[in-house]
């Protein structure tokens, strides 16, 4: 069997930043990732990142995304992609399948980075070809430089939705309008005024009542919600679209520490069940760390400060790195985090990062359904 | 409504933020308005400025000041800016027209000399306006700058400009 000091599986922000942390304190480290490309969603960020100067802010993502490969390269970090990871063992045997074959790895440390999966939104129509995630329209143009649709209907208003928005205007795409179910813009104020200036219209408290179409979507209806979310008749505004884009929030995706047998509490702040982690990233299962949108979905900057703390975590567990130079590589990076989650748009993160250790004994008792432990 | 409902800035909250230069130092010379006023946790403004003109300082939410006497309008903060919420303002032509940079994200970029459709905060049409210049630098990473002349009472209404082909 294959052995690693450190498997790390993911290759978005949040697990090349682990990687590079691990493999500069000394450690042998193998990233794991499923799709073609390393880079998770970091190559689709094209717009320039948020944040502290000296930590990248004002920086494209896609160029982030090119320096923080190079980095992981220049250490000596294996990259092996097409390869998906379907199960773990015992805390320490990963179980991977590649295109042809199937094959597993020991593990002393373990870092999932797994990031997280587009929630949907059902309403009559939603099956109908040209309604997609938002994150698939972003994939589509930054990816595959296809249009996904030429008049688009963004639904949410997070930062997801004001930033695709803008992309599909860049893509050369008509947006009809981005409608929210909230009474506020939910995303960065600055977003949504590039857009407002370009002419989309921002319709808060308003909600996709149908997309109707024979083949494809041909035309969406939106309507005004009251304060308890019931569509308001009488309200209807009739857009004339060919996509509707869902941008409606995001959910870790933890299925690899469900089977690992981690303690998971449910945190809405967070994007729903999160596998309980330490500051050190641990999850209750000794020698498996989470790092990014798995352990909390927030934005790219703080994946890859996450990704720096448990790599750093995993390497001194492993004894790559004493506790004392460990506290010390971490101190910044802890320091960017806690930047990062200041401020209002920060509350969430901070609120649901604190609900978790405030809920550390719950998760204990909890009685779980699947894994083990 | 204000720009957390609907997307965008009335004039009169842009005047009130801490970014925006009093009417007197708009009149003196070429700066900056910075129409960032949300408490995100972001500085590259700063930085970017060599003038000392911007603060931002600890906590790093702290929403962008402007002192104007320092502005020369050099328009870096505004291509470092990734809100782009910064625009450079020039009122001091007596011809009876501004001189307004804004930060351009589009293809194709419009040219020199070329006649532009205006736009509001709000996205929509008030008037047309005259392309004087267009910048592109390595040092932009991809934003360009477009120095449009717009009527000069339009000065603090227009935002974005729409091209006619």
């Amino acid at each position: 069997m294959k052995q690693a000091e450190i498997v790390v599986i993911g290759a978005g922000p949040a697990g090349l930043s682990a990687a590079a942390a691990a493999a500069q304190a000394g450690a042998q480290v193998l990233v794991i990732d499923e799709n073609a490309e390393p880079g998770g969603q970091l190559f689709k960020q094209i717009h320039k990142f948020f944040g502290a100067s000296e930590h990248r802010a004002g920086q494209r993502g896609v160029d982030i995304g090119h320096e923080l490969l190079e980095e992981v390269e220049g250490l000596g970090v294996e990259v092996v992609l097409d390869a998906s990871v379907w199960g773990i063992y015992d805390g320490s045997t990963v179980a991977v399948a590649s295109q042809e074959y199937s094959w597993r790895v020991k593990a002393d440390r373990i870092v999932l980075a797994t990031g997280a999966t587009e929630n949907g939104l059902s309403f009559r129509g939603w099956t109908l070809p040209g309604v997609m995630g938002a994150g698939c329209a972003q994939t589509m143009m930054n990816v595959h430089r296809v249009l996904p649709g030429q008049r688009v209907v963004m639904v949410g208003s997070g930062n997801v939705g004001l930033i695709v928005a803008y992309q599909l205007l860049q893509a050369g795409a008509e947006v009809v309008a981005v409608v929210d179910a909230l009474p506020r813009v939910g995303g960065y104020p600055v977003h949504a005024a590039k857009i407002a200036r370009a002419g989309v219209p921002i319709y808060t408290s308003y909600s996709v009542k149908e997309a109707d179409g024979d083949e494809c979507v041909e035309k969406v209806t939106i309507w005004r919600v009251d304060d308890r979310w019931q569509g308001v008749p009488g309200s209807e505004i009739e857009l004339d679209a060919d996509t509707v884009t869902l941008a409606v929030g995001l959910s870790p995706m933890a299925e690899l520490a469900w089977v690992a047998g981690c303690r998971f509490l449910h945190i809405p702040e967070l994007g729903g069940h999160v596998p309980v982690h330490s500051a050190y990233m641990e999850t209750t299962v000794p020698g498996i760390y989470v790092a990014g949108d798995v352990s909390g979905v927030e934005e790219a900057s703080c994946a890859m400060e996450e990704g720096r703390l448990a790599g750093l975590w995993a390497a001194s567990a492993a004894g790559r790195l004493s506790v004392a130079a460990a506290v010390a590589a971490a101190a910044p990076h802890e320091a960017s985090l806690a930047r990062l989650r200041s401020g209002p748009f920060g509350a969430a993160a901070r609120g649901g990062k604190l609900a978790m250790d405030g809920r550390r004994d719950e998760a204990w008792g909890q009685t779980l359904t699947r894994g083990g432990a | 409504m204000s720009i957390l409902e609907d997307g965008y800035f009335t004039l009169e909250e842009v005047l009130a933020l801490p970014g925006c230069p009093s009417p007197e130092a708009m009149r003196g010379r070429r700066v900056a308005v910075v129409e960032c006023g949300h408490e995100l946790p972001c500085n590259p403004c700063e930085t970017a400025c060599k003038a000392g003109a911007l603060t931002v300082g600890t906590p790093i939410t702290n929403v962008p000041k402007i002192d104007a006497a320092c502005c020369d309008g050099c328009g870096i903060c505004m291509v470092d800016c990734p809100g782009l919420a910064i625009f450079i303002l020039d009122l001091t032509r007596d011809d009876g027209r501004a001189e307004l940079w804004l930060p351009y994200e589009f293809l194709p970029l419009p040219e020199m000399g070329e006649a532009v459709l205006l736009r509001d905060r709000a996205g929509s049409v008030v008037g047309e306006g005259q392309v004087t210049k267009v910048r592109q630098a390595k040092r932009f990473d991809r934003t360009a700058v477009v120095q449009v002349l717009v009527p000069e009472e339009l000065a603090m209404t227009v935002r974005a400009i729409a091209l006619r082909r």
